[in-house]
């Protein structure tokens, strides 16, 4: 299924037959597991903690956030 | 006097340094280390932006931040609105383990003026959930009054717009504040040399947050320690009591006892 991550269109695997994956295993296959990043899901903070319950549509906006340099 | 000389406290932390450095435009990480290194500085400020690709950069710049042994303090720059920024405000606290946040929220793109009426709301959600805020605000003593009554207990207001340099613009309107408000005041944005850092200082704010005259200068390790000598020798001057200036000339030298020679 496609979704957008970051401002670009990405497609990603489902969990299995008509199952969305979560969006911690979205992160997995996006290249960012155990990484110093922090997740939005349309707009709405996503802990950590809560990623592995947290199921990605269709068409959804995540966000992916690292540390960068800052004033 | 003596509760001036001693550290600056913000919130629960005391920190041996009033310089707190940014970590942006540096000609590279190398050249960032060495000047936060050279500055003395306790704080340094990060921020968070989209993790693009592969190449992960964000993890380096990180490690990199967690060898220098100083405090981070995560900024919400380029915030427009209240949402944006404590969503990035969450977001912060659980990548940077800290409750810190310097909170901007921008309401013009050409000065990168504080939106006072966000900030304040913004502020308000945010210290109702816990979170130690460090507004970055303008001089304008109602604005200030409302980011304390919202919970800051530190605030930052510019000296002049973000990485202009201009140093003190309204130098009136910031001893005002100054005279004002007895919680720790930061001069963040707007700082062009060490001797604008100088004046902030002897003008009583407790520290000043430089970036862009830092990470900009030809050499910035040397304009860190710059900075450094500065901050500190405004906050003497503060402690020691400055003059104030007149119009009229004062002989230094005694006028009494003078031979007569003419």
């Amino acid at each position: 299924m496609k979704i957008v991550v970051n401002g670009a269109w990405r497609e990603v695997a489902l969990a299995g037959p008509a199952t969305t994956p979560t969006l911690e295993a979205v992160l997995g296959q996006l290249g960012f597991a155990n990484r110093a990043v922090a997740t939005a899901l349309n707009g709405g903070f996503i802990a950590a903690g809560a990623r592995a319950g947290t199921a990605v549509r269709e068409g959804d906006r995540v966000e992916i956030v690292a540390p960068m340099q800052g004033g | 006097m003596q509760h001036e000389q001693r550290m600056l406290r913000l919130y629960d932390l005391e920190l041996s340094s009033r310089l707190l450095l940014g970590t942006a435009r540096y000609p590279s990480p190398a050249l960032l280390a060495e000047a936060v290194r050279a500055s003395g500085t306790a704080v340094v400020t990060v921020a968070l932006r989209r993790e693009a690709g592969g190449e992960l950069a964000g993890q380096g710049f990180w490690s990199l931040i967690r060898t220098l042994g100083v405090n981070v303090l995560p900024n919400t720059a380029g915030c427009h609105s209240v949402k944006e920024a404590v969503t990035t405000a969450h977001m912060a606290r659980e990548v940077f383990a800290t409750s810190w946040i310097k909170l901007e929220v921008i309401g013009e793109d050409d000065t990168l003026h504080p939106d006072v009426f966000g900030l304040v709301e913004a502020a308000r959600i945010l210290s109702e959930e816990g979170f130690q805020v460090l507004p970055y605000c303008t001089e304008d003593l109602v604005a200030a009054d409302r980011l304390i009554n919202a919970g800051c207990r530190v605030l930052m207001p510019w000296a002049a717009p973000i990485g202009s340099g201009r140093g003190l613009n309204n130098p009136f309107g910031l001893k005002a504040l100054r005279a004002h408000f007895q919680v720790p005041l930061i001069i963040d944005a707007g700082i062009g040399t060490p001797s604008h850092a100088a004046a902030a200082m002897e003008a009583g704010f407790d520290a000043v947050l430089i970036n862009t005259a830092v990470a900009q200068a030809h050499q910035p390790v040397q304009m860190a320690r710059a900075f450094a000598l500065a901050v500190e020798a405004g906050r003497a001057a503060y402690l020691a009591g400055p003059i104030e200036p007149r119009d009229l000339a004062v002989p230094s030298t005694p006028v009494i006892g003078k031979a007569f020679l003419a």
